[in-house]
């Protein structure tokens, strides 16, 4: 049996073995009114009892905002315009508490970034590979969640170093990697009983049963790309929405950047941003030619892309049913009834 | 002058880099006016290492990046065969191109690439060619008539067909005798004639009527605006060229070139790396429909 127990007022202990090493330990936490996840203070606690995070840990690997290199702008050092690499490394990382539809995210992330051409993504690279996951299950699955709809579930490993199970005492930790193996090993964790096992066993059969039946997006991939696209659905489907992009913000999976350099005094620096489909400036030509001109293209780009380029290219969809989009849309628009209507 | 081997996996491999994101630097070694607001730029990277090691395909792209301002996506329009001087046709229109335009001899910029596919040089052997296009468009196409015109006999007719907007939008001009001497058609058009102009008025897809093509081994290459595009391949699929032998080179916002930003996806493909240059067969689905 490798399955370790931990007690919930243990916790604290367990998250300083995990800082040591100098390990940063990410967990959500209240942070501007809202759940993030941040890097735990010593002695800090994570909030691991809302359902998720407004924000998904994405930005561990792909931060908001970073520096890809800096320049000195005066011409007078000798160094100047001469491009230095900002330093990648960084400590090992543990985040505490993701959720298993974003550390499924990870893995789409990795596709894109890692997996899907001549070249890889420094940047995430090297945050990717110093980061390890202990995800939480989720008992209570929210009524905008459907991961089990995107080949996820509420106690799926996939992407997962360890499986972290809330017995309402305890906390089950179940090891999926050898990685995550080492980790726990390492910590010395106390053996979690048989009956601590089958009583996770037992929650996670409850909560993938509370979600309901699953409809398989899988089935927009048989469609023709030319029928759904030409499909008179965009025409009313986009009206609602209001382009303000924050399906795309809180979105675990969207991945597209913008690059903009920017010189503070005598300092330069070149940076990469989240961008969004949703906004025009995404895709203007200096001529003035938008290939994207109004909000419809864009509205159903980001669902072609999503739910069928994505798919033909890579097998899956690219979403993990975590919900955000559905939840925080403010003109209501739900994927689900899109993947449905897609593949109707 | 020998031509060298365009050798891609030397390239791959020396710009295997680490950070694909990273430019080298190069220097500004020419300006040539070419049209109104637009000029070729002659570079060579500093680094003599990576100046011998870097090699392109016609139709490929590098990045230019221009520290504190930005980057930008040019087709590379000088001789494969000398690729040591790199020569890029650039017509001011945004906030980088503007600062370009500032740039004199002797100024450093950023370049990385090559990045893109290429004009299928040894697919059209044995063709005739008829390479259509209009303004700009034709810098991505003069590293492939370079090419033609340095294996001039492993190819049937070549015919340019270029239009502009006036007479003095159009670029290269000064060397199209050269290319008529070396065997290849040149046939010109703009849409507003100046007092000058003694040639034909009219969209560049009109020239198709004072052609004829042999269906049977004609290829038709094509870069310009995409409403320009789509009227060429109506011409070409009219003189029943098979699709899988209609080339054009897209162009969407780049942001970094190499499939990570999602910018240039153009329906299912990323024009980055899929493209720029694709077959009509490739693209006929989405192609010419507004709005992809």
């Amino acid at each position: 049996m490798s399955a370790r127990r931990v007690g919930r007022e243990a916790l604290k202990g367990f998250i300083t073995g995990l800082m040591e090493d100098g390990r940063t330990v990410w967990g959500p936490q209240e942070f501007q009114g809202s759940v993030r996840f941040r890097p735990l203070k010593k002695n800090g606690t994570p909030v691991l009892d809302v359902p998720n995070a407004t924000l998904s840990p994405k930005e561990v690997v792909f931060p908001p905002s970073e520096w890809m290199f800096l320049f000195s702008t005066d011409p007078g050092r000798e160094d100047a315009f001469v491009l230095k690499e900002v330093p990648q490394e960084g400590p090992e990382q543990v985040i505490l508490g993701i959720r298993p539809c974003d550390a499924r995210a990870f893995q789409i992330l990795d596709r894109v970034f890692l997996e899907q051409g001549a070249h890889e993504d420094p940047y995430y690279r090297s945050k990717r590979d110093r980061t390890l996951l202990i995800g939480l299950g989720c008992n209570t699955p929210c009524s905008t969640c459907f991961c089990h709809w995107t080949g996820g579930g509420p106690f799926h490993t996939e992407g997962l170093d360890v499986l972290m199970t809330d017995l309402g005492d305890v906390y089950l930790l179940e090891p999926v990697t050898e990685r995550g193996r080492a980790l726990l090993d390492a910590l010395q964790l106390d053996e979690a009983g048989a009956d601590e096992v089958e009583r996770g066993k037992h929650i996670a059969e409850e909560a993938r049963a509370s979600m309901g039946e699953a409809k398989d997006p899988r089935r927009i991939k048989e469609k023709d790309l030319m029928a759904l696209f030409g499909s008179p659905f965009w025409e009313r489907a986009h009206e609602a929405c209001v382009k303000c992009g924050v399906c795309t913000y809180l979105c675990p999976t969207c991945s597209c950047f913008d690059i903009q350099d920017e010189v503070r005094g005598a300092c330069g620096f070149r940076g990469r941003n989240w961008d969004t489909c949703m906004f025009a400036l995404t895709t203007l030509h200096a001529s003035g030619h938008n290939p994207r001109p109004t909000g419809k293209e864009r509205f159903r780009q980001r669902f072609m892309h999503k739910l069928k380029y994505f798919q033909d290219d890579f097998g899956d969809v690219m979403c993990v049913g975590c919900g955000r989009c559905v939840q925080y849309c403010p003109a209501n628009i739900d994927i689900r009834e899109i993947i449905e209507a897609l593949s109707a | 002058m020998t031509p060298k081997d365009v050798n891609v996996s030397a390239v791959q491999e020396h710009f295997k880099s680490p950070d694909p994101m990273i430019p080298y630097s190069a220097r500004v070694t020419d300006i040539k006016p070419e049209a109104y607001a637009i000029a070729t730029y002659g570079l060579m990277f500093v680094d003599e290492k990576i100046r011998a090691g870097y090699q392109f395909m016609p139709g490929q792209f590098n990045m230019i990046y221009l520290p504190g301002i930005g980057e930008v996506p040019i087709s590379i329009s000088s001789d494969p065969g000398d690729p040591e001087r790199l020569g890029h046709t650039i017509r001011y229109a945004g906030n980088v191109t503007r600062a370009i335009s500032r740039l004199q001899v002797g100024d450093i910029v950023g370049i990385r690439g090559p990045y893109g596919s290429a004009w299928p040089v040894e697919r059209m052997r044995g063709q005739d060619l008829c390479i259509v296009t209009g303004g700009i468009g034709l810098a991505p196409l003069r590293p492939l008539i370079y090419t033609l015109i340095r294996r001039r006999s492993e190819f049937g007719r070549v015919i340019l067909l270029y239009g502009a907007r006036t007479p003095n939008d159009m670029v290269y001009v000064d060397e199209f005798p050269d290319w008529e001497t070396k065997g290849i058609q040149v046939h010109t058009t703009v849409d507003r004639a100046d007092e000058h102009w003694k040639g034909h008025v009219g969209v560049v897809p009109m020239l198709f009527y004072h052609i004829r093509l042999d269906p049977k081994q004609t290829t038709v290459v094509t870069c310009g605006p995409e409403i320009m595009m789509r009227f060429v391949i109506y011409e070409a699929l009219a003189r029943r060229i098979p699709k899988d032998r209609i080339y054009i080179s897209m162009e969407r916002t780049m942001k970094c070139g190499v499939g990570f930003c999602g910018h240039c996806q153009f329906g299912p493909v990323f024009v980055c790396k899929e493209g720029p240059v694709f077959s009509y067969a490739q693209v006929e689905p989405f192609f010419g429909l507004e709005d992809f």
